[in-house]
Order: C-alpha cells, then sequence, then structure tokens
C-alpha cells in the first residue's frame, strides 16, 4: 500500500493522527498533516484505510497494490 | 417530553418527535425517503424564510459537503446590516481559499497533541464543578452548575476571555442560536458581541496575551484587521460552549434514563472513547448545515441549480439505515463498533474545535458518574425540559438527586 497526503486539502481535524499515528502527525504550527510512513507495513493498512475513510477534506490517497501478480 | 407552554414553530427539517426528543421526527423521515430529493422551506430570522434542497440521507451528505461547488454563500457585504452571516472572521462565512488562509491561522491551537496536553486543566475545571455540585444539593440543576460551565470555562481559559464576563456573552450566544427572533433582535445581538469582542481585541493588540486570541494577534496580527479578529474571537467563543454544554446535558439525560449503558461510561474507561461517539452520533445537538450552490451538480443524478440553497440534516444522516453498518441505528448502544456520523459535520468546514469537545465529553461525563454513583434524575424521564426549537438542540434544566 501507498500512501499520498494532498496537504493544500488539508484542514487539521486530526483523524488520520488518532487512527494511525505510526502513519500521519500533525504539524505543530498549523495542524497540517504529515506522512510519517509512505509505505506502511501491513499491520497499519486498517489503520491507514479507516483515516483515509474518516480524512473529511479526502486528502490521503491510497494506492492499494493488486494481490494477485 | 410534555408540552406545557406553546411550542414556537420549529424547523421542519430539524423536527424531532414531540414524544422523544432524540428521534428525527416522523415528517423528517419521510424526506428521507423520498427517492427524490425534497424541496423545503427553512425559518430563518437573518435570510428570511427560505427554499431549498434537503439532504438527508448520510452518503448524499458525505458526498455533498465534500463537494467544492457547494459553499456558504455568505460574502462579507459591509453595506449591508451586520448579522452572524455577514461578519469578516467567521470561518463559516468563507468558501475556498480565504477559507483555508484563516483556518490554518487556527487549526495549530486545536492538535491532537495540543488537545492532549489540555486534559489536566480539563479535569481541574470538572472536578471544581462537581464540587459545586455537591455544595448545591439534593436537585442540584446540571445544566446549570455542570454542562453550561465546564465548556465556558474552557474556552474562556483557551481562548482568553474572562470568565466573570460570562452572564451575558452567553445569553448572547443563546440569542444568537434562537431561530424564533426576529432581524433587529440579531443585528442588535451581534453588535453587542462585536462591541464587547473588540474591546478584548484591542487589549491584545497593545499587550498580546499567552492565550489563543494574544496568540493569533502575535502571529497574524498584521494580517488580519480588528473587524477579522473580533469575528474570530466571537466564533470560538459561541461555537466553543454551546454545542459542547448541550452534549453534555443531553447525554447525562440520556444515560441517566438508561442505567446499565450508563455504567459503562463510569465503570470501563477502555470503554470511553467509544461511547462518547455515540452519543455524539445519537445526540447530534448541531441539527442543520447550509449551503449554497456556487454552480449546478447532482446529487444522486439529480440536478441541483446554481444559486439554489441546500439544508443538510444532520439528525436524519446520522440515523440513516444503511446496508454497510449493522444495527438498529435508532436504539443508542455505547458498545457498539463504530456507526461513523456527521455530527461534526463534514468537508472543509468540519468542526475546528471536535476534538477539544472529545476530550470535555470524555473527561467530564465519566468523572460525573463516578462522584455520584446513585446519580438519578429529580423529575420523571418525561418531564425533562428539552430545548428543541433552537439551531442546537439541548436541555433547558437538568435536576438531579443522589
Ligand atoms: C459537541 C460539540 C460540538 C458540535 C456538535 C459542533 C458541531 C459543528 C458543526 C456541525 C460544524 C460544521 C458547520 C457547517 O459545516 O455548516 C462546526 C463547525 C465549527 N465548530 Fe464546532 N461543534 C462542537 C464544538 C466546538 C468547539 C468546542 C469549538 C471551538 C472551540 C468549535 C468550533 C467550531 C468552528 C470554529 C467551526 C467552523 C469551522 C469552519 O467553518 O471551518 N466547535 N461545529
Ligand atoms: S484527517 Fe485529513 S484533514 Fe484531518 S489532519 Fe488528517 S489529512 Fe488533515
Amino acid at each position: 500500500m501507498k500512501v499520498e497526503i494532498e496537504e493544500f486539502k488539508c484542514v487539521g481535524a486530526g483523524h488520520c493522527v488518532v487512527a494511525a499515528p505510526e502513519v500521519f502527525d500533525q504539524r505543530d504550527d498549523d495542524g497540517v498533516v504529515i506522512l510519517l510512513d509512505a509505505d506502511p507495513p501491513e499491520h497499519e493498512h486498517e489503520n491507514t484505510r479507516e483515516a483515509a475513510q474518516l480524512c473529511p477534506a479526502a486528502a490521503i490517497l491510497l494506492l492499494e497494490k493488486a494481490t494477485s501478480t | 417530553m410534555t408540552e406545557a407552554h406553546t411550542e414556537p414553530k420549529s424547523l421542519p427539517i430539524a423536527a424531532r418527535e414531540p414524544q422523544c426528543p432524540y428521534q428525527p421526527a416522523a415528517e423528517l423521515r419521510a424526506l428521507q425517503k423520498e427517492a427524490e430529493l425534497p424541496r423545503v422551506k427553512v425559518p430563518s430570522p437573518l435570510l428570511g424564510e427560505f427554499d431549498a434542497v434537503a439532504i438527508t440521507r448520510y452518503e448524499d451528505v458525505k458526498d455533498a459537503l465534500g463537494d467544492s461547488r457547494l459553499q456558504m454563500g455568505f460574502e462579507f457585504d459591509p453595506d449591508k446590516p451586520r448579522t452572524m452571516l455577514n461578519q469578516p472572521g467567521n470561518l463559516l462565512n468563507y468558501n475556498g481559499e480565504g477559507h483555508s488562509r484563516l483556518r490554518r491561522m487556527l487549526t495549530g491551537f486545536f492538535t491532537i497533541k495540543r488537545i492532549r496536553a489540555l486534559r489536566p486543566m480539563i479535569e481541574q475545571v470538572v472536578a471544581d464543578r462537581l464540587d459545586e455540585v455537591e455544595a448545591a444539593g439534593q436537585g442540584a440543576d446540571l445544566v446549570r452548575l455542570f454542562s453550561t460551565p465546564i465548556p465556558t470555562q474552557v474556552i474562556c481559559e483557551l481562548l482568553g476571555v474572562p470568565y466573570a464576563d460570562r452572564a451575558d456573552f452567553q445569553r448572547r450566544a443563546k440569542v444568537g442560536l434562537d431561530v424564533n427572533t426576529t432581524l433587529e433582535v440579531q443585528v442588535q445581538n451581534l453588535k453587542d458581541m462585536d462591541e464587547y469582542m473588540s474591546g478584548l481585541v484591542a487589549a491584545h493588540r497593545r499587550s498580546p496575551g499567552e492565550n489563543m486570541l494574544g496568540q493569533v494577534v502575535r502571529d497574524f496580527g498584521h494580517e488580519l484587521d480588528d473587524d477579522e479578529l473580533t469575528g474570530i474571537g466571537n466564533m470560538l467563543l459561541i461555537a466553543g460552549h454551546e454545542t459542547t454544554a448541550s452534549m453534555l446535558s443531553a447525554s447525562a439525560a440520556l444515560l441517566l434514563q438508561n442505567p446499565e449503558q450508563l455504567a459503562v461510561v463510569r465503570d470501563e474507561p477502555e470503554a470511553v472513547d467509544r461511547a462518547i461517539e455515540e452519543l455524539l452520533r445519537y445526540v447530534c445537538p448541531a441539527t442543520i448545515m447550509p449551503r449554497e450552490a456556487a454552480e449546478d451538480f447532482a446529487v444522486r443524478d439529480q440536478e441541483i441549480r446554481k444559486g439554489e440553497r441546500v439544508v443538510f440534516s444532520i439528525l436524519a444522516a446520522n440515523r440513516d439505515e444503511r446496508d454497510d453498518v449493522e444495527g438498529d441505528p435508532d436504539t443508542l448502544d455505547v458498545r457498539r463498533p463504530q456507526r461513523p456520523h456527521v455530527t461534526f459535520g463534514h468537508g472543509a468546514h468540519q468542526c475546528l474545535g471536535q476534538q477539544l469537545a472529545r476530550m470535555e465529553l470524555r473527561v467530564a461525563l465519566p468523572a460525573l458518574f463516578q462522584r455520584f454513583p446513585t446519580l438519578t434524575l429529580a423529575v420523571p424521564d418525561d418531564e425533562v425540559d428539552y430545548r428543541t426549537t433552537a439551531l442546537v438542540f439541548g436541555v433547558n434544566a437538568l435536576p438531579v438527586t443522589w
């Protein structure tokens, strides 16, 4: 899974930090999302999906790798 | 609920069942079932009664609020009377770039980290209020002694507004959210609010304090005029106490009527976060959100034309029957696996203060029931005095015994 963020969309609501603290953080000065891990390990995938789904600004993009080869 | 007094007209799009204020009214449920997007009349002292497309289904609410073609529809016009919708600084009156410019000046105060750091302060505020409830003795009114003072004191502390001034600004906030008032009353009310806040802003201009207002003046004072600073201050002061107070009162009332769920909140710390999310979904103090179509667009292939007003029902959307989520949405179940809600809105304007509100609820509710394990309502369930006609749903009084 690859994660991308679109900073300009972020409204600093912090859902991503709550859902997946290993993958996302927020800048101290303006609350904008920081991507900690653009290629999170398997056990973080569920949390990361939840973060993307909760994000009110659709600022988190997930590129799920196809499981079949 | 008993209808002892004559009810002022309530918003049909925000209507709650007369017998149970926690349930959307039958008319509202009927709107939600209609295949075609219904048009409704919405009363407003500021705009007069207006026609709007009603959006009531959860998926539609999320789709449409995430669409930048829907805008707030209020641009500041210095020649028109000042109202809450015609006030610089209030984030709800901005769109696009102008909105994110202002919002980014404030989001730093509401990051998860900052809110977590506030926990000890909030715990202290709550403990002090519980002492007062105890001192007041049997029959104490939780609205007056607990739900209202907690978020008021917290926002005063954060913002840098003297708590001693609360009687006046609480009254003005109530008027501001009352749909059964005239335009004249609203204009005068905002004038009073602006006068008060601009005094505080001027003081921070002279010597910026350590709190939010002072910090905003220090960091962005050169970019913001006094009008904008006043609007920011008023917005945070009103938004910061009224809704959270309603949430505390209504949650306490609901839990006191559901003792086995109250016990979960009181006794199971690890269950609290989820329980608060369910209470937020179920109570939803802010019931509607207005918008305007800046361009033509469609919801479920149905056209909404440029210039049409749109109104979202949070209450209906939170109770939407959905295939992808199990369980009956009309039952309060603090143990249920997450059921998503739009109590804080969605999209670019989603509540700025939501993490603060969550923290206050998570601290205050368990503390209340731990301090008074035998707490019960001092009036029969159906005599609790709810406020169902204002823009923010709430409880007028909540006498308790223990
Ligand atoms: C349980 C308590 C609360 C509820 C239910 C609530 C609800 C909402 C809702 C529904 C919106 C979106 C309105 C719209 O899109 O039209 C909103 C926006 C907002 N809320 Fe809250 N709120 C709560 C607490 C707070 C607190 C504690 C603060 C501040 C300290 C706050 C500050 C704001 C601000 C500034 C906005 C405007 C955001 C923007 O336009 O970008 N709210 N709130
Ligand atoms: S959830 Fe979305 S809007 Fe909120 S901080 Fe994360 S990226 Fe930004």
